[in-house]
């Protein structure tokens, strides 16, 4: 089955209600840790790193703003109000992503973790990759032309983030110490990142993306090599020791991080921005 | 080869004189050229001082990147603040080649700003409470940045003529990015309307004070004399305050906002804008880094650049492998 109109949905109410939850779990995912990123903003290691991952947190925001208008077409409400508007039990992404990046706030004390944050990107850069890559065969014609679009500019960040974790998993010292750390951190919850929520099994069934299983063994496929030449143990257990988010399972840190981010929007969600 | 022989025997005065009768002519001086001192340190100052306030330049707007109200504003703004970075990074690598004969590099740059050595742009020092002062910021502060920035597009450096010439280009589409936010402001409600009379209240003195003053007897030193004379600029801080005034001041009045300053007109018989003068002594305070935001941004900056040490080490380390 093939469908390429929102319009023909309507016939179809199962498949919609699947659709409408992994463009949910892909569009979250994208806008909070693209929102993550842009709290990094002006605090990056170098000079050079700000301008490159800022790029970066503008090309998630942008793809979380082409899942929420699909979302939008489907008539699940405005984009923006998607966006700013759901409370924290409403969302669909991991709770990996909605950590805070480190202690302290963006504006006061922020001593944010370069370690976990290189580990998140790339470890979560190259699910989405899979993902991706997964959704361009996707039976909904319009999210396999968005998977399309965001594969182009996600080569890049995959790299951007491989050269981060290459170089610092492979530096003595702290640097590694740090880094293996932040993986073990990451691995807690990265089962959230890989998992599909309830709906998994339904999305399968209709076309829109492979399983789970399938999805997470293809990225132990592509990590496989990266920890073998840093001489890391492979991790065999993707835990999500605090819920999945994908079933509206949340912690605090997104509670005011969408506090933060609707800030302005909520002062008057009706009026022109 | 002859020719850099006898220009290597001429004497320092002879050099110098050649120097000038060169940017007289209007021709570019590149960073390997002979310069004379006054020169290089001159631009040393300005350029690093240009590249590090583009940097903290970026720490006012970044308070509202996370908070911009759409997803539209939260793209624009955060393309703008990322542009700026990028300006910042280029302006520090025309300093660091201007700096390198003298045995320095941007570690030096960033120390003497935690310092206090190395000032930056008196406007970053202030507060932006409203998101109106993030659509004021890109408006009115990119804004002047462009009048300031055109005016020196053909200084007789030619590295940072380059760097210019692509920063101004750039710096148009934030003004743009600006304007937009404030025109959306000025047709919404009674409080968006309020949000944005409230920023212009609050940044009209800093903007008048983003030109520096008239001349040396308002704060006791002033570059423009020096700047001029080795053609960096054309213009002075007055010319170019009240070509922002021509500018922006119908800008602003058709959008039924009023003036902070209710002795401003303009004056046909004199020729120009007359306007009140900003507190001058408050403009020296604040470039001392005794502004309302002054200390709370080098904190951020100095943090986070002792907060990533370990990353730079592992850097430094790997390359060395």
């Amino acid at each position: 089955m093939k469908i390429t109109k929102p319009e023909e949905l309507k016939q179809y109410p199962e498949y919609q209600e699947a659709l409408v939850e992994l463009l949910f779990q892909l569009a979250d995912d994208d806008f909070i840790l693209a929102y993550r990123g842009s709290e990094w903003l002006g605090l990056a290691p170098h000079i050079e790193e700000d301008v490159a991952f800022s790029s970066i947190s503008q090309d998630t925001m942008g793809h979380a703003a082409m899942y929420y208008q699909l979302l939008e077409e489907i008539g699940m409400g405005r984009a923006d109000d998607l966006a700013h508007g759901r409370e924290a039990s409403e969302r669909r992404n991991a709770i990996l992503l909605e950590e805070v990046n480190g202690p302290g706030h963006y504006l006061q004390e922020p001593r944010y973790d370069w370690a976990f944050t290189v580990v998140r990107n790339y470890f979560y850069a190259q699910a989405k990759k899979v993902r991706i890559d997964s959704l361009k065969n996707c039976s909904y014609e319009p999210l396999a032309q968005v998977a399309i679009k965001i594969n182009m500019e996600l080569y890049y960040h995959l790299m951007h983030w491989k050269t981060w974790f290459v170089q610092l998993v492979n530096a003595q010292g702290e640097a590694r110490e740090r880094m293996i750390q932040a993986i073990e951190k990451v691995m807690d919850d990265f089962g959230g990142v890989l998992s599909l929520g309830n709906k998994g099994s339904k999305m399968v069934e209709f076309g829109l993306i492979d399983s789970e299983e399938v999805l997470t063994e293809r990225w132990i496929q592509a990590m496989k090599p990266v920890f073998e030449q840093a001489n890391l143990t492979m991790p065999n257990a993707f835990q999500m020791k605090r819920g999945n988010g994908r079933n509206g399972e949340h912690t605090s840190d997104l509670e005011s991080a969408i506090a933060t981010l609707s800030e302005v929007y909520r002062m008057d969600p009706l009026a022109a921005w | 080869m002859t020719v850099i022989t006898s220009f290597e025997r001429l004497s320092e005065e002879e050099k110098h004189q050649r120097f000038m009768e060169r940017i007289e002519a209007g021709e570019k001086i590149e960073a390997d050229d002979w310069m004379p001192e006054e020169y290089r340190l001159t631009l040393i100052k300005l350029i690093s001082m240009h590249g590090i306030s583009e940097i903290m330049g970026a720490l006012p707007e970044k308070e509202w990147v996370p908070k911009a109200p759409s997803l539209r504003r939260k793209l624009g703004i955060m393309a703008k603040v990322q542009d700026e970075m990028g300006h910042g990074q280029l302006l520090l690598r025309v300093a660091e080649d201007l700096m390198a004969p003298l045995g320095k590099t941007r570690e030096e740059i960033m120390q003497d700003l935690f310092k206090g050595d190395l000032k930056f742009h008196n406007v970053f020092h202030m507060p932006a409470p409203t998101w109106g002062d993030a659509g004021l910021i890109g408006w009115l502060v990119d804004g002047a940045a462009i009048i300031t920035q055109t005016n020196m597009l053909d200084a007789s450096y030619g590295p940072y003529a380059r760097a210019l010439k692509r920063i101004c280009a750039e710096e148009v589409f934030h003004a743009q990015h600006g304007e937009s936010i404030i025109l959306a402001l000025a047709e919404g409600t009674e409080e968006q309307k309020e949000m944005i009379q409230g920023a212009l209240n609050r940044w009209w003195d800093a903007l008048l004070m983003f030109f520096g003053p008239d001349n040396a007897s308002t704060t006791g030193t002033s570059k423009q004399d020096i700047t001029i004379k080795y053609r960096i600029r054309t213009k002075t801080n007055e010319q170019l305050r009240q070509d922002f005034f021509t500018k922006y001041v119908p800008r602003i009045l058709s959008l039924g906002l009023k003036l902070p300053d209710e002795t401003m007109h303009y004056d046909e018989t004199q020729g120009k804008w007359v306007y009140r003068q900003p507190d001058w002594s408050q403009f020296k305070e604040i470039i001392r880094n005794n502004g309302p935001k002054s200390k709370e941004r080098l904190r951020l900056r100095e943090l986070s650049y002792r907060n990533n040490a370990w990353v730079r080490e592992a850097l430094s380390c790997s390359s060395a492998v």
